[in-house]
């Protein structure tokens, strides 16, 4: 008999309780899951589904007594961890399985420098000389592909770019040249080509290390970019398993089908006959800096353009689709347009009346047939306010009949799919789609002519993100609203806009039908973008699923 | 198998339910609750147990407590009831109490919310203000505020709540500008809310409960600070307070110390007991801070 290696990692029916109270008594129950060596392993599932507490598990950072491992071995090159005692988890830990986190900001020590940090797990673990340990840092650091690494090693973790914070992280996690290694979203705070960048970095140096990785993640395109086999959690139970082209492709388990259906194609929506619909909304000119304060013996500090110059024009029944990374200046043009930030220069025409030169009083008449719907669906609600006085407040206002209101708040409710009976309640009481629903009410109930949606669906899982965008889709036709949709994704972009700008650092690079950006795109960035979209070689199969 | 996200989770139990089940899972909060509900009641049976002045002549002058049962706890050197002036001291003192913590609440509210809501020159001038406030000792401003009004109850209470607004309002200050950049904010302001609804209605109900907390230990501070003016014989005579009992007991200190130290543990009680109940309340309303 010939002897083949232990797995890296072998979990067995692993199970992990939740203190009393919680919505379910296990976080995890009779989890199966085998990692070999030079392996990818994606641990796919929704929020909630317990796929940190699985790698909280592994390394012995679960917040115990609280929650504990209750059941089942977790097997580590063949050696149980369960049991060990604290000192010798330290002792694998970093050395022997190490992790890299979802916020590298935060996972940095801010205080100590890039270098210093790296130093530090070398320091723990081996029995390097000094120059021996610096040497091998900026040997980590230069094959992380960071550009200088010697003035990198000395920087602190907020003197460089989030891209190169990541890769540090995986600088220093791979430094010792663990044989498990547990990313926990790793790329879910970055931009999409820096995304893409990471996934190949990853990839790349775990091939070389011969590495098992556990990666954790809620978005089935990193999977399909990255994985070598799939493993589905849903509420804390595996559901599916397989390698990812048979997980992706022929997804067996109807909970599988239903997150792979919701993930949006990168296919757009037919082009609409030429729209001569009238224009309601147009913005000129647009151009926004934020001069930063300086303090009293400091000076002034440099300002930063936001936007510099920005036209566009949206009609009756439209969606125009305001795409970029970070610092495009994509969320100032929601502010800007809402006037809730002042703009330097240009105007913002709807249906003829600047709102940008309208006085106050004025001002709070415009608003009615303008209205926004926010990112954070968690921030956006009042805490303090029952749903029916958030969706009434508005009408109320603007002088309409305070029963009155209410009573239209309740069909609103309806409106957009919820029970009336969750008018009386707190906001802390909904999911994060149902109070993003609540919010699309409260815009609606100032039947508005514009809606500004400022990434309404990025804080969502991918099943309530495609529900609630085909709501958004349904009322926009139905009630023929004009939106104005800022978004990040392009993937959701595809889904729901005819025409959109692609903005660069305040500027517009690219605009026109999305299906003809999409298809052939003329800026090189939005080639950089589109090319960077994580599995955009994957088409999701069209699937029957019962789901909506 | 559905997926739907419509199905909403069933009710939870009124506030009020939640907040009393937090609250009571601090035992020492509700220690400081029950002593608190016994100062409530001497002030308010003070008028039953002994009807009439406490400040009359009651009975020998300074009998020991336990010794003549029409004067329980002893007579001071003017011969006083100890007692009753015990319980009607915790009518003062609660007044004292409740009204300058009002009084230091709403100017810190008001100061610290227009601070930190408008931000800009608005902040500077409004926080020059607090700082200079600030400077001066508490307790020489409040002398110094006596000193010029005149120690009638009414002028001593409105000193000690002037002598307090600033830590709430830089409290309210910090509360406001974190809050202000929430995007629940930016809604209100989107549908046409005016400022004043934003800040009084929209901002404020979500910076009340570390107020509500500080709140306790303004009153307790309140007491203590009546307590001491009354001590340096700054207090109004014409009420009997904790504070001029200890004072006026001060000079028989050694020969009968009772008259002193019994309005000294009803003090040390009555604070006591609000600073547990601000613990509570801090647990009861910012559930999340602990956990």
């Amino acid at each position: 008999m010939t002897q083949t290696p232990p797995p890296v990692l072998d979990l067995c029916k692993l199970e992990i309780s939740l203190p009393k109270g919680a919505d379910r008594p296990y976080a995890l129950e009779g989890l199966d899951l085998t990692i070999n060596a030079g392996e990818i392993v994606c641990l796919v599932g929704e929020s909630g589904s317990g796929k940190s507490l699985c790698a909280g598990a592994i390394m012995g950072l679960l917040p115990e007594p609280h929650v504990r491992v209750t059941g089942g071995a977790i097997r580590f090159m063949g050696e149980e961890l369960r049991g060990k005692s604290d000192a010798e988890m330290r002792k694998l830990r970093g050395a022997d399985i190490s992790m890299i986190f979802q916020e590298p900001m935060t996972a940095l020590n801010p205080q100590k420098t890039v270098g210093w940090q790296i130093d530090e797990v070398l320091r723990l673990h081996t029995k390097m000389t000094k120059a021996e340990r610096k040497a091998r840092a900026l040997e980590m650091l230069e094959r992380v592909h960071i550009p200088e690494p010697s003035s990198a090693y000395n920087a602190y973790p907020h003197q460089i770019s989030g891209g190169q914070r990541q890769r540090v992280m995986i600088a220093m996690s791979l430094v010792l040249s663990p044989k498990l290694i547990i990313a926990d979203e790793p790329t879910t705070a970055l931009d999409v080509t820096t995304q893409l960048q990471i996934l190949k970095l990853i990839r790349e140096l775990q091939e070389e290390e011969g590495a098992g990785v556990l990666f954790i993640t809620h978005d089935f395109g990193v999977v399909a970019e990255i994985a070598d086999k799939v493993a589905v959690l849903c509420r804390g139970e595996l559901v599916e398993s397989g390698t990812t082209d048979a997980v992706l492709n022929r997804p067996q388990h109807p909970y599988t089908r239903a997150l792979i259906g919701a993930v949006p194609a990168l296919t757009p929506p037919p082009v609409k006959a030429a729209s001569d619909a009238p224009v309601v909304l147009q913005g000129t000119g647009l151009k926004k800096t934020f001069a930063a304060r300086g303090g009293l013996l400091s000076g002034k500090r440099k300002a930063v353009t936001a936007v510099k110059d920005l036209t566009f024009e949206l009609r009756q029944g439209e969606t125009l689709g305001v795409v970029g990374e970070s610092g495009s200046g994509k969320t100032t043009v929601s502010r800007i347009v809402t006037r809730l930030l002042e703009c330097d220069h240009g105007s913002v025409e709807l249906d003829g009346t600047d709102l940008l030169a309208a006085t106050p009083k004025e001002l709070r008449a415009l608003r009615q047939h303008i209205q926004m719907v926010f990112q954070d669906p968690m921030a956006s609600l009042n805490p303090r306010k029952r749903v029916v006085d958030l969706i009434a407040q508005g009408p109320i206002v603007h002088g309409a009949d305070p029963k009155k209101a209410r009573e239209d708040a309740k069909r609103l409710l309806e409106l957009v799919e919820l029970s009336p009976a969750a008018a009386n309640r707190f906001p802390h009481e909904f999911s994060g789609g149902q109070r993003q629903r609540i919010g699309i009410a409260r815009a609606l109930a100032m039947e508005p002519k514009v809606i500004v949606a400022d990434e309404p669906v990025s804080a969502l899982d991918v099943s309530v993100q495609a529900q609630v965008l085909k709501l958004l889709a349904d009322l926009r036709d139905r009630l023929n609203l004009s939106l104005l949709f800022v978004t990040h994704d392009l993937r959701v972009a595809a889904q729901l806009c005819d025409r959109i700008i692609v903005m660069q650092k305040g500027e517009i690079v690219e605009s026109g039908l999305t299906a003809e950006v999409f298809a052939n795109p003329q800026h090189p960035y939005t080639q950089n973008l589109l090319s960077s979209i994580p599995g955009r070689d994957w088409t999701p199969p069209s699937l029957h699923t019962d789901a909506a | 198998m559905t997926f739907a996200d419509t199905e909403i989770a069933p009710p939870e139990p009124p506030r009020y339910v939640m907040f009393w089940r937090r609250y009571k899972r601090n035992r020492a909060a509700l220690l400081g609750l029950v002593l608190f509900v016994l100062v409530v009641l001497m002030a308010l049976t003070a008028g039953i147990i002994d009807p009439g002045d406490p400040l009359r002549r009651a009975g020998e002058p300074l009998t020991p407590p336990f010794m003549n049962w029409d004067t329980p706890l002893g007579t001071d050197q003017l011969g006083r009831d100890v007692l009753s002036g015990v319980f009607y001291g915790a009518r003062i003192s609660l007044l004292i109490g409740v009204v300058a913590t009002l009084v230091a609440i709403v100017i810190g509210v008001v100061i610290g919310a227009l601070a930190g809501y408008f931000g800009g020159w608005v902040d500077d001038v409004l926080m020059r203000i607090t700082e200079a406030f600030q400077t001066i000792p508490n307790f020489v401003l409040l002398l110094t505020l006596v000193a010029i009004m005149g120690s009638k109850i009414e002028w001593i209470t409105l000193a000690i709540g002037i002598v307090s607004w600033t830590a709430p309002a830089r409290m309210v200050r910090a509360e406001f500008m974190s809050l202000r950049n929430r995007e629940f904010v930016d809604a209100a302001r989107n549908l046409g809310v005016s400022n004043t609804s934003i800040i009084f209605r929209e901002i404020l109900p979500n910076a009340l409960p570390p107020i509500v907390v500080y709140a306790s230990v303004i009153m307790a501070l309140s007491i203590l600070m009546e307590s001491a003016l009354a001590f340096l014989a700054l207090g109004d005579p014409n009420y009997a307070s904790w504070g001029n009992m200890i004072g006026q007991g001060r000079a028989v200190l050694r020969s009968a110390p009772y008259c002193a130290v019994i309005p000294g543990i009803a003090i040390i009680l009555t604070v006591l007991s609000f600073s547990l109940l601000g613990e509570g309340l801090n647990d009861a309303l910012n559930p999340r801070q602990k956990k």
